[in-house]
């Protein structure tokens, strides 16, 4: 009887240990965002490769979500005889929704796993203590550009994702349903400004499509950073924390997009 | 010292003999200490008072050492004894359980991660795999804590690297644009020592620098660290199972067993031992 709650507490130490490591971690990696010297060239690589290297995976998933939600619409509206209304359905999907969690789990998949497996080989190859002799702290030189990248580049493949979504939906629109392209269109602009505006210009409906993507960026990095300097155990070590980002990322975006559509409804609804 | 009958020789006074071990043919005849400057009596450089550490298990217990300026010393033992370990606790990636660890007079213990990054600036690590960067080229490498901590502009740069490189005998119009993969084992060690020099570090740490390597290629880095004692009057410290290279190397040698120092001599007076540990460790040296 003892045992097996022995075994139980150690393992509850070790999440509450983990959990700790990965705030601390996160927190670093914010505060090392506006200390010196700042790794400029990192940045921009990360950009690339967090970034523009995702760009088609994006738009390819963005563009048949786009296709296939005009489809799935199409047939259920088809019954109230709506489907004029299909462009403002589609557009709510997409920018509410699927284009920043579909571009959160394309770029989860492909970049947090990669930054996992580069940071882990380079812990089981002993670059990480070579950083740290060589006087330069891991998480300012690697999690810090990983995490500004990302931030940047996670809002901007969700714009292209929903714009491509939304094209997609034009052309099941126009080609299987028979709807104008103007009056898609129309529609769609019917339904970024029924939200409302902030500040007069900003549709309330990119606030929420907008935010989203940015706490997902950080939520990749961080995760992908984490698992990779936990690493531990050679190669299969690097493999194992490339699963563990992939999934853990993933579960992470589809439970904080919860949350944050609940906050975010309350506040703009 | 402690009663444990192998420990000889441990902390012993005399060590000005030096093994007669030449390198390439040049016979040894100056006491190794005396050439490089080094000075028992000074300030250690480094020095380790009562160092316990656990990880699952004890790792080290009451580990005593003082690494004088300018000494080569090499910590032996067998695999798992926990001398890279002690690597780590000089460089503070590592902090001991109990005990203290001193750099130039310094308690490292304490400091913060941005005062013990301080501290490495005085210190050159070259890994068991050089962990060089494997993303940049060999000039990046090189040039990297020139880049960190350093005022010099790209010329000055470019020229110190070129010099460090020589000075590892690479030829640096064939290696600077080269990356990690495409160099062979010794040419990764010899290119981790000029990164690890780069910086004019005074202090060298060395793990396992001739593990994997051909003998031609473990007598050329075996020479290359003799080179830096001569030349450069660096302190350093090697952790290594390789007893010829050792033996060539040490001005004094540590040999580290079930978790404590068992011996503290130099070559010579190893070599003499005739413990039945120190025999079997040493097999027909």
């Amino acid at each position: 009887m003892f045992h097996p709650l022995k075994r139980l507490n150690e393992a509850a130490k070790r999440a509450v240990h983990a959990v700790q490591s990965y705030f601390l971690l996160a927190w670093n990696a914010v505060r090392f965002i506006v200390a010196r010297p700042f790794y400029g060239g990192d940045i921009i690589q990360q950009m690339d490769s967090i970034g523009v290297q995702s760009l088609g995976i994006v738009l390819l998933t963005g563009f048949f979500t786009g296709m296939v939600l005009a489809l799935q619409f199409s047939v259920q509206m088809a019954q109230f005889g709506a489907t004029m209304y299909l462009g403002r359905l589609v557009t709510a999907s997409m920018i509410r929704e699927l284009g920043p969690v579909l571009a959160g789990l394309m770029v989860a998949g492909r970049v947090g796993s990669g930054i996992a497996a580069e940071i882990g080989s380079m812990r089981v190859t002993e670059q990480i203590d070579a950083l740290n002799t060589l006087g330069t702290d891991p998480i300012k030189k690697l999690v810090t550009p990983r995490l500004l990248a990302a931030l940047v580049m996670l809002p901007v493949l969700t714009i292209l994702a929903d714009l491509i979504g939304i094209f997609g939906g034009n052309v099941i629109a126009s080609l299987y349903v028979g709807i104008p392209t103007s009056l898609y269109w129309r529609t769609v602009w019917e339904q970024i400004a029924a939200g409302g505006f902030l500040l007069r210009y900003i549709p309330t409906d990119f606030i929420q499509g907008l935010f989203k993507p940015f706490v997902f960026g950080a939520l990749i990095s961080i995760t992908g950073c984490f698992f990779g300097l936990e690493t531990s155990g050679g190669t299969e070590g690097v493999g194992k924390a490339t699963t563990r980002t992939v999934v853990t990322a993933s579960v992470l975006i589809l439970t904080t997009d919860y949350f944050m559509t609940q906050i975010l409804l309350y506040i703009l609804p | 010292m402690s009663g444990d009958p192998v420990r000889e020789g441990v902390e012993s006074g005399d060590d000005t003999a030096v093994s007669d071990l030449g390198f390439d043919g040049e016979p040894d005849t100056v006491p190794r200490e005396r050439a490089n400057g080094y000075d028992r009596d000074a300030t250690p450089v480094i020095e380790l008072a009562h160092v316990y550490l656990s990880f699952d298990s004890p790792l080290l217990d009451d580990i005593s050492l003082k690494v004088a300026r300018g000494e080569t010393l090499v910590i032996a033992g067998e695999s798992g004894t926990g001398k890279s370990t002690i690597l780590k606790l000089m460089l503070r990636l590592l902090v001991p359980d109990k005990g203290d660890v001193l750099i130039d007079g310094e308690r490292i213990n304490d400091l913060s991660f941005e005062e013990a990054l301080e501290v490495r600036q005085k210190m050159g690590m070259v890994f068991q795999g050089a962990a060089l960067f494997d993303s940049m080229t060999v000039f990046e490498n090189v040039a990297y804590p020139l880049r960190e901590h350093t005022d010099l502009d790209d010329d000055e740069i470019e020229e110190r690297v070129r010099q460090k490189l020589e000075y590892v005998d690479l030829d640096p119009d064939k290696v600077m644009g080269q990356l990690p993969a495409e160099l062979s084992g010794g040419m990764k060690k010899r290119v981790g020592i000029a990164r690890g020099i780069a910086n004019d570090a005074a202090i060298l740490l060395y793990d396992e620098p001739t593990s994997g390597l051909d003998p031609l290629t473990t007598g050329t880095i075996t020479r290359l660290i003799r080179k830096l004692q001569r030349e450069m009057g660096v302190t350093s410290v090697v952790v290594s199972h390789d007893m010829r290279s050792a033996f060539l190397v040490a001005t004094r040698i540590a040999l580290l067993a079930r978790r404590r120092i068992v011996f503290l001599g130099t070559p010579d007076e190893m070599a003499a031992s005739k413990d039945h540990y120190i025999r079997d460790f040493l097999g027909d040296l």
